[in-house]
């Protein structure tokens, strides 16, 4: 059966109107669906939250399969908007910003898998609340490559990158002595 | 401004500045998701919730120093015709979810359209900036001076380990979605693009449609945009995207290259034949006249076709979507009714031309 609307692909959604007792039935293509937008229901619905549910799903820790752990993780509740860890990994979505906290133990494998197995924010840092968390990347991250740096033997390099971070530590105790 | 402005253009004012490469960048944007502390995520906020996160935009837009970015008009979505709605959707001004699925939703428009922030969409803000053209660095710089221009005024939710905390955990860390769309058809005519976006994919980006997720490539046109915002610096998202963008401005002019050299008389043909469609059809189904405007575009930026101006894909493929027909007719149409409406308007654009 060719799709009333178009004529040319093969009708693929079949449905039935019933507006004051008047049927109409209907046999169109998936393109025409599309077209009629917001009057078909089931023609736009799969969204990446049901496939990200979809891989929530697959973890095995709410899957069911295992564990003696199963009955804890059924309660994580997040206080403030009362979404628990079943909900999120049914819809794919959190509640409110609290929820991180409230699930974080589950977090890293979910967000390995959707951003590359990347589980921490290296971008940008809001001016306002974040001050302070700039110089403490900076730190954090002088001190990894000072590691580098002594692993790979270029000393000078480490003891270079040792003196920025005493500097930068004793500007930050200045700050906080003022 | 009103209403009016934004719903009765089918191209929005900074679409007509010629971009850089924009013989295949139509339009580069930048959207970031961002969320207020203390409210829940849009989904699960109560109605007064939602309209708190409205009345702060409300007030941050009353402030004198949003003036640097001309003058912003906030629309709430309820007030708004379900066709006036699809408008703004067509014109990738709101979402499909802001229109359809919030409940509190708002926009809030620059007068060149250039910005659009949404308002308890998925997240509380989507700050967006769309530019004509290859410019996706000056949209991230224009996304982050209105970022940080309204943290000024709301605290984000923000979590030094996670980042910008959104309501989706594909979002969270930067919540920048970077994306351009080109218009690639000398790739599809020589069938490299099937063999590229499984290329493109593997790098972490997304390849799609010109609505969006879910939505198939109209007329050649495909947008193309950054998977990952966790773990990257939004310049190295950005700088990713632009590496991949270049190689494929590139490749699309080797096939246009390519195709003149070896197929001149059958492409010119092709370019011939959809514009002998699009000036003389009376009937014209919005999946046919997308391919007819790829064509007669190409034919444009080869100079095959003179003497039409290069912006009549980017307005016509918005011009013609079902949405703007009816609102250019003043009344709901159905699909036959669109199809003949479709084919006159392209008809009296490219008589426009000529004359």
């Amino acid at each position: 059966m060719f799709c009333q609307d178009c004529h040319e692909r093969p009708a693929t959604l079949h449905f039935t109107k019933i507006v004051n007792g008047q049927k109409t039935e209907f046999h169109i293509c998936e393109h025409c669906a599309k077209e009629k937008g917001e009057f078909l229901p089931g023609s736009n619905t799969f969204s990446i939250h049901q496939l990200l549910s979809g891989l929530l799903y697959g973890d095995p820790a709410i899957s069911g399969t295992a564990s003696p752990g199963l009955s804890q993780q059924s309660v994580l509740v997040c206080p403030k908007c009362g979404m628990t860890y079943q909900q999120f990994a049914k819809i794919g979505r959190f509640g409110c910003s609290h929820c991180y906290e409230v699930f974080d133990s589950k977090l890293d494998p979910i967000l390995k898998r959707v951003h590359g197995g990347n589980t921490k924010h290296e971008g940008k840092i809001p001016k306002r609340i974040g001050s302070g968390l700039q110089e403490k990347r900076e730190l954090e991250n002088l001190k990894k490559s000072m590691q580098q740096y002594i692993l790979s033997e270029e000393f000078e390099k480490a003891a270079e990158t040792r003196d920025k971070i005493r500097l930068l530590e004793k500007q930050k105790h200045q700050e906080k002595g003022e | 401004m009103s209403l009016e402005h934004f719903i009765s253009e089918a191209i929005s004012p900074w679409m007509k500045e010629e971009g850089p490469d924009s013989d295949i960048v139509l339009s580069s944007r930048i959207r970031l998701a961002r969320n207020l502390e203390n409210y829940n995520f849009p989904d699960f906020a109560s109605k007064e919730e939602s309209e708190t996160v409205i009345r702060k935009l409300h007030e941050a837009n009353g402030d004198q120093e949003f003036g640097n970015w001309g003058e912003f008009e906030i629309l709430s979505l309820d007030q708004l015709k379900p066709l006036a709605k699809r408008v703004l959707v067509e014109k990738h001004l709101i979402s499909p979810h802001l229109a359809e699925q919030s409940k509190y939703g708002a926009v809030m428009l620059n007068e060149d359209e250039s910005v659009s922030i949404m308002i308890n969409e998925e997240d509380h803000l989507r700050i967006q900036c769309l530019f004509a053209g290859f410019q996706l660095k000056e949209a991230l710089k224009l996304a982050g001076e209105l970022d940080d221009w309204l943290e000024e005024k709301v605290d984000y939710a923000f979590d030094e380990e996670r980042g910008y905390l959104t309501s989706c955990p594909t979002n969270v860390g930067t919540g920048l979605r970077a994306s351009v769309m080109m218009h690639l058809p000398a790739l599809v005519i020589t069938k490299q693009i099937s063999r590229i976006i499984p290329a493109i994919n593997q790098l972490g980006l997304v390849v799609r449609g010109i609505y969006g997720e879910g939505t198939e490539a109209q007329g050649n046109v495909f947008q193309i945009s950054n998977q990952i915002t966790l773990g990257k610096s939004e310049e190295d998202i950005v700088e990713d995207l632009r590496g991949v963008v270049l190689q494929l401005i590139q490749q699309e002019r080797a096939a246009r290259n390519n195709l003149q050299q070896g197929l001149k008389i059958q492409l010119e043909d092709r370019i011939f034949r959809s514009y002998g469609v699009l000036a003389n059809s009376r009937i014209i189904q919005s999946k046919e006249a997308a391919q007819c405007l790829s064509d007669v575009r190409l034919g444009i930026d080869l100079g095959v076709i003179q003497g039409i101006s290069r912006s009549i894909l980017n307005e016509l493929m918005i011009l013609t979507q079902p949405g703007f027909l009816q609102q250019y007719a003043n009344e709901m149409l159905n699909p036959d009714e669109r199809d003949i409406l479709r084919a006159a308007l392209i008809r009296e654009r490219v008589e426009l031309e000529e004359a």
